[in-house]
């Protein structure tokens, strides 16, 4: 079963015409996600690889049906498009575009919950259900149907678990790129709470880094309240503070955010944290197997 | 971003905050110039962008314009944290009764911006925020619908009497404004100081600005000052990389910020010390790579480097095609390991092959290869 998407998740693109939506629109569609047409406004009546160009998000809902759109816009029209999509009746929207300014994202955040969608990212690689559904940019061939959730806030790295997970036989339910940006639509906790409760996942890892307290927090709530078998993943222990890392959310500032921190409330959660990637897969066994 | 005092001193003037006359020099007799001018006593203050200018003896006041003219001729020659300094702020000193703490800035958690007060300003809020939480008061605003000043009238009449109430709130008002209008990380007053007749006055300043904003404001660019970034730093930004540098000898050159980091952390735990944080980004054209194998080559401590990619965006094949022209352009002094995996592959391996190169599949591998190679160089 997995999360949030599935084979029948019917997708629109925004910003199809442009290069990365494009070129992305041909590579989902080759993966076999059902995309079902594009956005871009003004350019409605045209057609990208067979797929229908819509002039607004509305239009292209009310024609397709669609329920879930992906972003490929750049960073300065993608409020725009965020909220369109949220006013266009988009359950589900995934964000993929990067440097959208923190203060723009606070407005949209809150005004993407007022409609009642549920927004991934923004500056992530989307989401997978592997063999299933791919919203995003991941190359879809390191995925293998299975049992595991994975929550990251890197894209890359991401990859990088998913190839050591699917090399050790450990397929993935679905696995979400939140984003690397100090704020962001669904974060660990939110997507925690899904896995819990989808009954075709039977551990998670999580994938985090320096910055912030989002990983406390989700420590704190695995304790509290989740069941199934977590592992975890930090980098930037090497990263030093009031340097911005890549990510704009990964940076140390006032003593807060660092690797030490969240490493140890991990732990205090009965989390266990790996020191490298390629050895989450026996952790996340060991873990499976004490539980029977 | 991070700009001067003096620069956040102007902007919070413009946007209608009091702050105490003065002006920046670049040398001693300016610097004295400036205190005729504005009139004595004068306080001299460094202008670097590091913290713990005060105890580093970056701060001085003047009572003459000979004291003036030594005060900052001694500053001129300080060195702060490797940050020797290039400008001063003269700007008349204030009799400060009280001083206070005002701030806006964005909580990460809550996903709004806050407002953060103290009445007992002037200390490092941090510290302030860990030994006595309960002196620090915090107010977060509705990113849709704004400030509403009879909630904030309210929660500042915490901190501050009735008398400083008005000029608070309006100033409060203001900071919130100059946070969302020009894409702010943090905008604080502190100390936020009390001077004769009940006038409140912002005693020093601080303004950062999120990266992200900054191509909706050509101004606040303008701002920058070259101390923040390295040479390699700015040159790498303006390649599309980004790029820290630290105190190893291991060269990094990886895509994707999360995988650097990771790169970083199991060079150190095998032993090694990354020299570099380098993200070539999504995309990469060979032309990066060149810049990047450029940019860490200059580095006279470097014993190795090491290539990480994971393809997805990028593809193995143009990172080949980067290293096979860097090897041709530029005289690699040191050995150089390589890890390809993802996107084109097969033919990004082909291509190195062809000229002799190798590459590993798996990055433990890779990272134990780079530190052999870089302590067998010492």
């Amino acid at each position: 079963m997995g999360i949030l998407i599935d084979e029948n998740t019917r997708v629109l693109v925004q910003g199809i015409t442009g290069r990365d939506g494009s070129f992305h629109a041909a590579s989902m569609l080759e993966y076999g996600t059902k995309v079902v047409g594009g956005v871009t406004p003004g350019k409605g009546g045209q057609e990208v690889h067979g797929l229908p160009v819509f002039d607004s998000v509305a239009d292209g809902v009310r024609e397709t049906g669609a329920g879930c759109s992906v972003i490929f816009v750049p960073a300065r029209f993608a409020t725009a498009a965020l909220r369109e999509a949220a006013d266009g009746g988009i359950g589900l929207i995934v964000c993929i575009t990067e440097g959208i300014p923190v203060l723009e994202m606070l407005g949209n955040y809150q005004y993407v919950r007022e409609k009642g969608a549920r927004l991934i990212g923004p500056n992530c690689p989307g989401l997978i259900s592997p063999g299933k559904s791919k919203v995003g940019i991941m190359p879809g061939h390191i995925h293998k149907p299975g049992e595991i959730g994975v929550i990251s806030r890197s894209g890359t790295l991401t990859y990088e678990v998913v190839y050591n997970l699917t090399l050790k036989g450990l397929g993935q339910s679905t696995c979400i790129g939140i984003g690397g940006d100090p704020v962001i639509g669904s974060g660990y906790i939110d997507l925690l709470g899904m896995f819990e409760k989808d009954p075709d996942t039977r551990g998670v890892v999580i994938i985090g880094e320096i910055g912030g307290e989002e990983e406390e927090q989700a420590a704190e709530y695995i304790k509290s309240s989740i069941s199934k078998p977590v592992v975890a993943f930090i980098s930037g222990r090497t990263a030093p503070p009031g340097k911005r890392m890549g990510h704009a959310g990964a940076i140390i500032s006032g003593g807060k955010g660092t690797a030490e921190a969240k490493v140890k409330a991990f732990e205090q959660a009965g989390v266990p944290v790996a020191d490298r990637p390629d050895q989450i897969p026996e952790l996340l066994k060991e873990k499976l197997g004490s539980q029977g | 971003m991070k700009i001067h005092e003096y620069q956040a001193r102007e902007l919070l003037a413009s946007y209608g905050v009091p702050v105490p006359p003065g002006k920046v020099a670049c040398s001693a007799e300016e610097a004295a110039s400036i205190a005729e001018e504005i009139g004595l006593p004068v306080v001299i203050k460094a202008q670097v962008l590091v913290g713990g200018r005060g105890k580093a003896g970056g701060v001085k006041v003047a009572h003459s314009l000979e004291e003036a003219r030594e005060a900052a001729d001694k500053i001129f020659k300080l060195t702060i944290k490797d940050i020797p300094v290039e400008a001063v702020l003269v700007a008349k000193a204030v009799d400060i009764q009280k001083e206070y703490y005002l701030s806006v800035t964005v909580d990460r958690s809550n996903k709004k911006a806050v407002c953060i007060v103290s009445a007992s300003g002037g200390v490092d809020i941090e510290e302030l925020a860990v030994k006595e939480p309960e002196k620090i008061l915090k107010k977060q605003i509705d990113p849709l619908l704004g400030p509403d000043k009879n909630t904030l009238r309210k929660y500042l009449s915490a901190a501050f009497p009735p008398a400083l109430l008005d000029q608070a709130l309006e100033a409060l008002l203001n900071l919130y404004r100059l946070l969302v209008e020009k894409d702010c990380s943090l905008v604080e007053i502190n100390p936020y100081a009390q001077i004769e007749g009940s006038t409140l006055i912002a005693a020093d300043a601080k303004i950062n600005f999120d990266d992200n904003g900054l191509p909706k404001h050509a101004e606040v660019e303008a701002l920058r000052t070259a101390e923040e970034y390295s040479r390699e730093e700015i040159e790498a930004k303006e390649a599309g990389l980004s790029f820290v540098s630290l105190e190893g000898d291991i060269g990094c050159i990886v895509n994707g910020a999360g995988l650097a980091m990771a790169t970083m952390d199991l060079i150190k735990l095998f032993g090694g010390q990354p020299a570099n944080f380098l993200d070539v980004g999504g995309s990469s054209s060979p032309q990066k790579v060149l810049t990047a194998l450029q940019i860490l080559t200059r580095n006279k401590k470097l014993k190795a480097i090491l290539i990480n990619i994971f393809g997805g965006i990028t593809r193995c094949d143009d990172i080949a095609r980067g290293i096979l022209i860097a090897r041709d352009q530029i005289d690699l002094p040191v050995p150089l390991v390589i890890r390809l995996i993802g996107t084109n592959e097969k033919e990004g391996r082909a291509l190195l092959e062809q000229a002799g190169l190798e590459a590993a599949s798996e990055m433990t591998d890779a990272v134990k290869k780079v530190i052999e190679k870089a302590q067998a160089g010492v």
